[in-house]
């Protein structure tokens, strides 16, 4: 599997980021990691590239509802709409719904365990091959 | 229940059961103590410690407009704290105004949106900057904000000799961690340098620099690292303005440091007793400072961060005053503390006062801060110094024998120590091997409780988009261009860039117009990327 983990926007806390790289590499996946301050276009551009399985999101600035919006419309103009996008970050409990409503396929707060991050991203591969 | 809690700190350093006399060495009080306010300064930096004066109360707080925040600092004022602590958003530290397309839907959010003086004017709308000091968390655009800062003091009459405050202006550690780096580490340095140099000049009671360690820890160092690289980089920032020709008695005590406390009660205490040691002694033996300010390793702090937990996130409160008693126990000059629902987002005004609260509980109702040093002699607490002194001392060198801080934060080195350390931590937290109560152990899968968190007035970024229109139609065009062209060719040469830069935000250039000018003729960093 090929993951694209990804730090939209201005925000530079990175400790999570690469955590689930490394994470999701120790599994098995292979694992492209943008580096901080990439551009929704940016990113939807990488993942196209890379042709990625996958996309995970990490934002803690509280900017995850526009940000994952855009990037999802980026995805989906690009040609890549049927990437599942994983976003991660301090996100507020009552966001989590409206992130899913929005198309973002999971939603990992602070606190997540790796283990339950790492199983999603693997789940969604399986049902992107299978389908 | 037997289990191995406890062998080791966190950062690896053995523990024992009991400690006795054998473990420290009494007869070494002079050399490796001496009282508090003496050298080596282990014991503190004040004879006195908290007596004459409590540390300051300082809480990170900002956002929105200049008006919202400003609302904010006299509530906190209001309710006794004694210093204000400026968080700014994430456009103002990396150089962006807020109608730039690049500042979208950041702009007030993680902190105050100020794009040209009339912010800063605002901001300190009926607070005196001679009758309080303030800290900035800024970085790459540090210059800038404190050119602002003095231009504001400048206008309310006050005597630049005598206001004082830190901005954070420590580039070093924002390429390793938080982020928030513009330019190349070459100019960033010119900049702090010049900083410095100003300050030490015309505002000699303002702390240039606090170099911080805090942010490598947030990102997963161990205490050790963080004071080793907190100390290879203020051996950087040192060695740079000496290198510029200025005598170290001059800038040495406009440098203060910044760090996390932690959990781990002794080795956070451990840390700050030998971080002043070794300051100490770097300053005045390898460095020739005489004067004993200059020997002073005086540093702020923060309590929360990534101890705190989103599992039943009252239990914060909890972890941040037992944090806060370790960091008065080590001597902290300032002290943040992080509000409890700082996992979600910023504090409402009812957690923010708990957590003010919480050290003026501390200050005025247990007796801690009566006497200075408390643990000193304490055969446990000065073995755990020892200890923690001789492997920062061993990490410096490391670093040291790889050239120093530049080249190790270039090649991508700190980074990936820091790296392997966060992941490591995480491992063994969910392994259940590091106990976190409500999280890996004494889990509770009730609901979660209905939080009232805080959250940003969504028209305010609105409301600093037209106010920022309005000031470019209100100034004077031909002026703000020659300002700004004074900084390119200042930029240009090897002047100190901080008269430019206060000619420039009293013109009421903007900061992206001013950042522009230097991206253009700095460029910009290139990040490692590591993993």
């Amino acid at each position: 599997m090929r993951v694209v983990i990804a730090k939209p926007g201005l925000d530079g806390h990175d400790r999570g980021a690469k955590i689930i790289a490394r994470a999701l590499s120790d599994a098995g996946a292979e694992v492209i990691y943008t580096g901080l301050r990439q551009t929704p276009e940016q990113i939807a551009a990488t993942v196209v590239q890379e042709d990625a399985d996958a996309v995970g999101l990490s934002i803690l600035s509280g900017a995850h509802l526009s940000l994952s919006r855009k990037v999802l419309a980026c995805l989906e103009v690009q040609g890549a709409g049927d990437v599942p996008v994983l976003v991660g970050g301090a996100i507020p409990p009552s966001d989590i719904a409206t992130l899913r409503a929005g198309g973002v396929a999971e939603v990992f707060p602070t606190g997540s365990p790796l283990a339950d991050v790492v199983a999603a991203f693997l789940r969604y591969d399986r049902e992107r091959r299978t389908t | 229940m037997s289990e191995k809690r406890g062998l080791t700190t966190p950062s690896g350093i053995p523990r024992k059961a009991f400690y006795g006399p054998s473990d420290w060495n009494a007869a070494a009080y002079a050399e490796q103590l001496g009282d508090p306010g003496a050298y080596p300064y282990t014991r503190g930096v004040r004879a006195d410690g908290y007596r004459g004066k409590l540390w300051t109360m300082r809480q990170y707080s900002g956002f929105g407009t200049a008006e919202e925040s400003n609302e904010r600092y006299r509530f906190l004022l209001e309710r006794g704290q004694t210093g204000l602590s400026v968080a700014l958003d994430l456009p103002t530290q990396l150089g962006y105004d807020s109608d730039d397309p690049r500042a979208e839907e950041e702009v007030g959010r993680v902190g105050v949106a100020v794009d040209t003086l009339e912010d800063m004017e605002r901001l300190f709308e009926g607070i005196r900057l001679d009758e309080i000091t303030t800290s900035f968390t800024i970085n790459a655009t540090a210059a800038v904000l404190l050119a602002m800062y003095v231009a504001v003091a400048r206008r309310q009459g006050a005597d630049l000799k005598r206001i004082s405050g830190t901005i954070q202006n420590d580039i070093l550690k924002e390429y390793v961690s938080r982020g928030t780096w513009i330019f190349p580490v070459e100019p960033s340095l010119r900049m702090i340098v010049d900083t410095i140099e100003f300050c030490a000049k015309e505002v000699p009671r303002f702390n240039a620099i606090s170099v911080a360690g805090a942010h490598f820890r947030d990102a997963g160092a161990t205490a050790v690292q963080e004071l080793a690289f907190t100390i290879a980089d203020g051996i950087t920032y040192v060695e740079r303005c000496m290198a510029r020709g200025m005598d170290v008695d001059e800038f040495a005590s406009n440098i203060s440091f910044f760090f996390y406390t932690h959990s781990d009660f002794f080795e956070e205490i451990a840390k700050y007793r030998a971080g002043r040691r070794i300051w100490a002694r770097l300053m005045r033996e390898r460095f020739g400072a005489k004067d004993p300010r200059s020997w002073a390793f005086r540093f702020g702090l923060v309590c929360g961060g990534s101890t705190l937990r989103a599992e039943e996130p009252m239990n914060n409160a909890i972890r941040v005053a037992y944090e806060t008693m370790a960091s008065v126990l080590g001597g902290a000059s300032s002290i943040f503390t992080a509000a409890w629902d700082e996992p979600f987002a910023i504090p409402t005004e009812e957690s923010a006062q708990l957590a003010l609260r919480t050290q003026q509980i501390l200050a005025y109702e247990t007796g801690v801060p009566d006497v200075a040093d408390p643990l000193g002699g304490s055969f446990y607490v000065e073995a755990l110094t020892n200890a923690t002194e001789e492997e920062t001392l061993r990490l410096i060198a490391d670093i040291e024998e790889r050239g120093g801080m530049v080249p190790c934060v270039e090649t991508g080195y700190i980074q990936q120590l820091i790296a392997n350390e966060a992941y490591q931590r995480q491992r063994r937290q969910e392994a259940g091997e590091e106990i976190i109560v409500g999280v890996n152990r004494f889990r509770t899968d009730g609901v979660a409780r209905q939080l009232q968190l805080f959250s940003l007035d969504e028209a305010s970024a609105h409301r600093q988009i037209e106010r920022l229109r309005a000031v470019k139609e209100r100034r004077d065009e031909d002026g703000v261009r020659a300002a700004l062209d004074e900084l390119r060719s200042a930029a240009f040469g090897t002047e100190n860039l901080m008269y430019p830069l206060i000619a420039a935000v009293e013109a009421y250039c903007t900061l992206g117009e001013i950042c522009g000018v230097l991206r253009g003729v700095f460029g910009e960093f290139r990040e490692p990327i590591v993993v």
